[in-house]
């Protein structure tokens, strides 16, 4: 415990800032901190439809179970699409830090083309289902299970829409601190989905086939 | 001014006289052990709430600022022997409470059958106890008495010191059946069935209600419950049985589960035997598949895409001796009726060879 | 007399342009409602008036709604939480009313389609709409301020957080007049929240107004806690932070950690109500007790969410009207943490009376009463900080002793209510009622009360008139037992919660009482509006020149001047040891007056408004139904947010003499005041 014996000038109780060049970089590893803070949040919202979907997900309403349903073949394809797109952020990520714009936008806009294959897949299984009548009304477990797809698929789309916002701002201003926070921002936001998807063919899917 | 002044007195005298705590002289013996054990928690509690107001006040008026006489330590901020009997105080008594709440909440789990009918009265194993079939309605209370054959709307009767095991449910939305003087509240829900069981010890006229608010009537969704002796009980029945405006049978019910507000009591001269089952799957109206049939085809992996057209074919399969073999039986005489390729992804139209197939199958197994 | 509720609009019929929309959805045929309904236009337009005459449209434009300093924020919650204080008494009055005449034989003056609708609204709008704001204030001013921070870490967030919760606010209090709200309760459990049962707007209205700001909530907690984190003064370590610091983070990871639970919740009730869905629903496989798990297991941490931050608030006051530290910083800290865990695992005692198993019922009613173990000793840090102290009974502190007394009994009964058996006689009920108001307003409106009267020379420069004060805190304590205690003898006398109707008059003294409470609280609640205005109008009188206006502070706020200037400190502080600013007054701090240096600072955007008001636009057309202006609103919001995003030139320097002129200021009102 410090007595309060000491003299004043032994104290020093403000800062100098003398560089305030280095004062600018106090917020970047806020911003990631507070970007992953807020996946976290998102994840819970998923853990709450995944949730949802164990509890509800054996309720079939006497009609189709994910046996009769899922292609797991075409959501192999998607799984992969969506693999292979987070592999390609990572390339367009090295590249960034290469300081090399144009192979971060090219790899940037192979992992969006890859983001919007997975979209189209699911949109293409969503209407399949729909038309046989496997609708969300249908019964709890396909409540379930479109909402719990469907919720990552609206995160995919605004992924994909925030990283072709994010090829137009490179465009303009180059690789500069900001933009590379904003990637590295929508990097972790991809891989959390990936992470995610994971989940879902897994415990959706797979096991859904399987059981 | 004035009608403060009255209402005041009002208020003061109502509040002195205190004689209409229902909950902490109740009329049954699980209703008396719930509000004992709320008298012993709060004992407990207040050897630890009871110091700490004292002290407040204590230290506010001892340490006030102009009492210079007190001590004064503006450091002083640590003691470890002060925070062990601050920590360990309360988890002394919370150590208490847990283990009373432990013997308590599985002494008095409403599941239960009872052990005893009050403190010196074991129960008789030979009284078989009384069941009544409560449904909650939009805004009403139906109770139904397998054993005797008659249903009541907002009234109810028991014998005092028979055993009661309550069954309950709801045809709409959440309620709580909740007869203070009895015995502690227990939700009812649609499509479920949660049980109470209670006895009443002392006859009288005790008032029950929803507790848990359910919409426009909710307030008049209260009804009267009686404990009557074992003469009064069977003349309660009788009465009921010459009162009752007509047989509770399905289209009776569906008419009766029409929202009202403040229903008059209603008495029925006999009851469908199928009708509880059918409350509680939801199917009284017959078109409907029944909950557990339902449930039993999900747990028998689902009804196929079939299922989302006719979930109907499945009426039936709860009560079948070999479910299993009824649902392939079912499936089987669907894929006979479509070819192979169409099984999966196509909806399967029932014709008619294939229905007789399985009228067929469903009449075998029943038998 | 069954279809009273939905006899006078039809919400089945559907319009593409407008909707829902009809002319019938305005309560002209409530006299009640439409005479509030003028009040507030002739009001309304008062205020409007007042505005435009004053100009005052472009200073609250450019100061305070584009405003992203945490300071102005902060106060900015504080007055939203006041306005609809007045806006969710006002309905506990009407209740009160309603119940005390129906219990003394009759039959009232609201029937159940309003009186259900005002105590959903009331529970709801004093959650959300005072209760969170209240505590989201003080956490956005004060915070920043203790740890030594010139703001949040994400400016820009933070005025767009406030503006979704008051986004939500303006749809509860659009649904006073622009068809209905909800009468479903403020938990909505379904399947009474379900399409089938509640075919009206109301719910609708709940759950778009609960949905964006709790979106604004979680993304405020998200900022205080990297505010935290990332932007504590150098020297001052987690164990050197002060109590409310803690309590603001522990709260704030609670939101983060509950709030989308709720937003999920909300999302798949509205898939039940707008799609059809099945999740809640009683049939085809749905479940409404995961309804009830899902909003309780978001509900009851809330709980904690709204008192931890008042825990901090009494552990500032206390130390510093007894001229003492703290006894027991760690223990204090721990127990938060331990009440922030522990609240996760309770949920389940709301349903006791679900018919879980004794396993289940028992365990969660141990892991309730277990939290009693670390309130209890903050209590007793609390009594301890009294001990051996200098006791000044100003306002923060009567307010402070008054919830220690009263919170007990709240505490008390709420350990008597997770005794499952006993839970099965009480739940429900009137007691319970008692009991969640006696820890709410015991608890959190003290210190709200007390927060206010102790940082409010801090905010604005001068001090609350006492008298007042103690008025108001006289009233509301007197009021509260008057209002609450009467509840507890009529939850024994077996009476439920949410009657609006009652047969026998038994009751009536009782309910009468409560009502004479309840306006004592209006009178409590008169005395601080009071309060307010004769504090403005003898500012020059109560004015503090010191920053230090209560002489005893201890931590950073009070370093700096009241109103603090908006870069909060001209040097950022350095910590060396717990309570830093009464360290610096020991220690002969002298305050540096020259040698400033350029300030980074983040620019006033309007993003944030523009923003809201899409969203609040796209929030009332999905209420209504009318898809193309929800698709509409919703492009436009997202270009817009798209838009800012180009936006790189963010903040700016303020120059050193700038930071000067100020400080000067400053100096030349020290000096005054020390001669005065």
């Amino acid at each position: 415990m410090m007595t309060t014996q000491t003299s004043p000038e032994a104290i020093d109780f403000y800062v100098r800032e003398t560089h305030h060049d280095g004062e600018e970089h106090h917020h970047e590893p806020g911003t990631l901190l507070g970007f992953w803070i807020y996946l976290m949040s998102d994840c819970l919202i998923f853990g709450t439809l995944f949730a949802t979907y164990a509890v509800l997900g054996r309720n079939f309403a006497a009609g189709p179970s994910p046996a009769d349903l899922f292609e797991i073949d075409m959501i192999l394809v998607s799984t992969f699409m969506l693999l292979f797109s987070s592999i390609t952020y990572g390339f367009s990520v090295l590249r960034m830090h290469k300081g090399d714009l144009r192979g971060t936008q090219l790899w940037l806009i192979v992992t969006g083309l890859f983001g919007l294959a997975f979209l189209g897949l699911e949109i293409k299984e969503f209407t399949h289902l729909w038309h046989v009548g496997a609708t969300p009304m249908a019964s709890a477990f396909l409540s379930s299970f479109y909402t719990l797809v469907g919720t990552h698929g609206l995160h995919v789309t605004a992924g994909c829409i925030w990283l072709f916002v994010l090829l137009a701002q490179l465009q303009i201003h180059g690789i500069t601190r900001e933009n590379k926070r904003r990637v590295m921002c929508l990097s972790m936001f991809w891989h959390f989905l990936d992470l995610i998807w994971i989940g879902v063919f897994s415990f959706v899917y797979l096991a859904g086939v399987t059981v | 001014m004035k009608y403060v002044k009255h209402a005041l007195l009002l208020a003061i005298a109502s509040l002195l006289c205190g004689c209409n705590l229902v909950v902490m002289s109740p009329s049954g013996d699980i209703a008396q052990q719930q509000s004992d054990l709320i008298i012993y928690s709060t004992i407990l509690m207040l050897i630890v709430v009871l110091p700490v107001m004292a002290l407040t006040v204590f230290f506010a008026i001892k340490y006030r600022a102009s009492n210079k006489d007190a001590a004064y330590e503006p450091d002083w901020h640590h003691s470890t022997s002060l925070e062990m009997v601050i920590w360990a105080v309360p988890m002394a008594i919370i150590l208490c409470l847990a283990g009373l709440t432990w013997v308590a909440t599985h002494r008095l789990d409403p599941y239960q059958p009872l052990t005893r009918i009050s403190e010196d009265q074991p129960v008789d194993e030979t009284v078989e106890p009384l069941v009544i079939q409560v449904v909650a309605m939009d805004w009403k209370w139906l109770f139904v008495y397998p054993q005797y054959g008659i249903a009541a709307v907002n009234e109810a009767a028991a014998p005092v010191d028979r055993p009661i095991k309550f069954e309950i449910t709801s045809t709409t939305v959440m309620n709580s059946f909740y007869v203070p003087a009895l015995a502690g509240q227990i939700y009812a829900m649609p499509g479920m069935q949660t049980e109470l069981n209670a006895v009443i010890n002392k006859a009288g006229d005790y008032k029950g209600f929803s507790a848990n608010y359910s919409g426009a009537g909710f307030s008049h969704m209260d009804f009267r419950f009686h404990g009557v002796d074992t003469g009064g009980f069977d003349a309660w029945v009788e009465k009921v049985r010459a009162e009752g405006k007509s047989e509770l049978g399905r289209t009776q019910f569906l008419s009766l589960d029409q929202k009202s507000i403040d229903h008059p009591v209603t008495y029925y001269t006999a009851v469908d035997q199928e009708l509880w089952g059918a409350i509680l799957n939801q199917c009284v109206d017959s078109s409907k598949l029944c909950q557990n049939d339902m449930m039993m085809v999900d747990a028998l992996g689902g009804g196929g895409i079939e299922g989302l057209t006719m979930r109907d074919i499945f009426a039936g399969i709860c009560s079948s001796d070999d479910p299993a073999g009824l649902l392939t039986g079912i499936q089987r005489a669907n894929a006979e009726t479509a070819p192979q390729s169409e099984r999966k992804m196509t909806l399967v139209q029932l014709d008619g060879e294939g229905l007789g197939l399985l009228d067929a199958l469903k009449t075998r197994q029943t038998n | 007399m069954a279809g009273e509720a939905l006899a006078h609009v039809d919400y089945s019929r559907w319009d593409p342009i407008f909707g829902k929309l009809g002319w019938d959805i305005f309560p002209f045929y409530e006299p009640v409602v439409l005479a509030t309904f003028i009040g507030v236009v002739i009001g309304g337009m008062a205020l409007l008036g007042a505005l435009t005459y004053f100009r005052l449209w472009g200073y609250l434009w450019k100061e305070w709604f584009t405003s992203i300093d945490h300071k102005k924020i902060g106060i900015m919650y504080m007055v939203l939480a006041l306005v609809m204080l007045v806006r969710g008494f006002a309905d506990a009055l009407l209740m009160r009313v309603q119940q005390a005449w129906a219990a003394s034989g009759g039959t009232g003056y609201l029937d159940s389609h309003h009186y259900d609708q005002i105590f959903t609204a009331h529970g709801m709008i004093m959650i959300f709409f005072v209760a969170m704001p209240f505590v989201t204030g003080f956490m956005n001013y004060v915070m920043p301020l203790q740890i030594g921070a010139r703001d949040v870490a994400f400016p820009f967030l933070n005025n767009f957080s406030f503006w979704l919760t008051t986004s939500g606010a303006i749809l509860v209090m659009i649904s006073l007049f622009v068809g209905e709200f909800s009468t479903a309760g403020w938990l909505a459990y379904p399947p009474l929240s379900g399409l089938e049962f509640s075919p009206s707007v109301g719910v609708d209205y709940y759950i778009w107004a609960l949905q964006i700001a709790g979106i604004g909530t979680t993304l405020s907690g998200i900022n205080l806690i990297v505010t935290i984190v990332k932007m504590r003064a150098p020297g001052m370590d987690y164990m050197k932070m002060p109590v409310f610091c803690w309590t603001t983070l522990c709260t704030n990871i609670l939101i983060v950690a509950t709030f989308p639970i709720l937003t999920a919740t909300l999302a798949l009730l509205t898939a039940d109500r707008y799609l059809g869905t099945h999740f809640f629903t009683s049939d085809m496989g749905g479940s409404p007790m995961m309804y009830v798990n899902l909003i309780w297991i978001w509900g009851h941490p809330e709980v904690y969410i709204l008192t931890l931050p008042v825990f901090g608030i009494f552990s500032e006051v206390v130390p510093t009207f007894t001229g003492k530290r703290l006894f027991g910083y760690t223990s204090m800290v721990y127990a938060t943490a331990v009440i922030m865990i522990l609240s996760y695992l309770v949920w389940l005692h709301h349903f006791f009376t679900m018919g879980a198993g004794a396993d289940v019922n028992s365990f969660f009613g141990i892991t309730t009463m277990v939290i009693s173990i670390p309130t209890g000793a903050k209590l007793f840090n609390w009594l301890f900080t009294l001990y051996k102290g200098r006791i000044r009974f100003e306002v923060p502190m009567l307010w402070t002793i008054g919830f220690m007394l009263t919170f007990v009994i709240g505490g008390m009964t709420g350990v008597l209510l997770a005794v499952p058996p006993a839970d099965y006689v009480l739940h429900n009920s009137l007691f319970l009622i008692a009991h969640f108001h006696n820890v709410i307003i015991g608890g959190v409106v003290f210190g709200v009360f007390a927060g206010i009267s102790y940082w409010f020379p801090k905010a604005f420069g001068f001090k609350l008139d006492p008298f007042w004060g103690k008025v108001s805190f006289w009233c509301w304590l007197v009021g509260f037992y008057l209002a609450f205690m009467p509840l507890y003898v009529l939850g024994l006398m077996g009476v439920t919660r949410r009657l609006s109707q009652f047969e026998d008059t038994i009751y009536a003294g009782y309910f009468i009482t409560a009502l004479l409470g309840a306006l004592l609280i209006a009178c409590g609640i008169g005395a601080f509006l009071l309060q307010l205005f004769v504090s403005i109008r003898n500012r020059e009188k109560l004015k503090d020149t010191t920053g230090d206006p209560w002489g005893t502070g201890r931590t950073l706020e009070w370093a700096t001047s009241s109103p603090p200037p908006y870069y909060n400190f001209a040097f950022t502080p350095k910590v060396h040891q717990i309570d830093a600013w009464w360290h610096m007054k020991k220690a002969g701090y002298v305050r540096p007056t020259e040698g400033f240096e350029p300030i980074h600072m983040p620019k006033y955007t309007g993003t944030g408004v523009i923003l809201t008001i899409f969203i609040t636009g796209m929030g009332f057309a999905l209420v209504w139904h009318i898809w193309w202006l929800a698709l509409v609103t919703f492009i436009l919001a997202l270009a817009y947010g798209i838009d800012h995003t180009f936006n790189y030139k963010r903040d700016y320097y303020v120059q050193p003499d700038e930071v000067a002129a100020i400080e000067g200021e400053r100096t030349k009102l020290l000096s005054s005041g020390g001669n005065a």
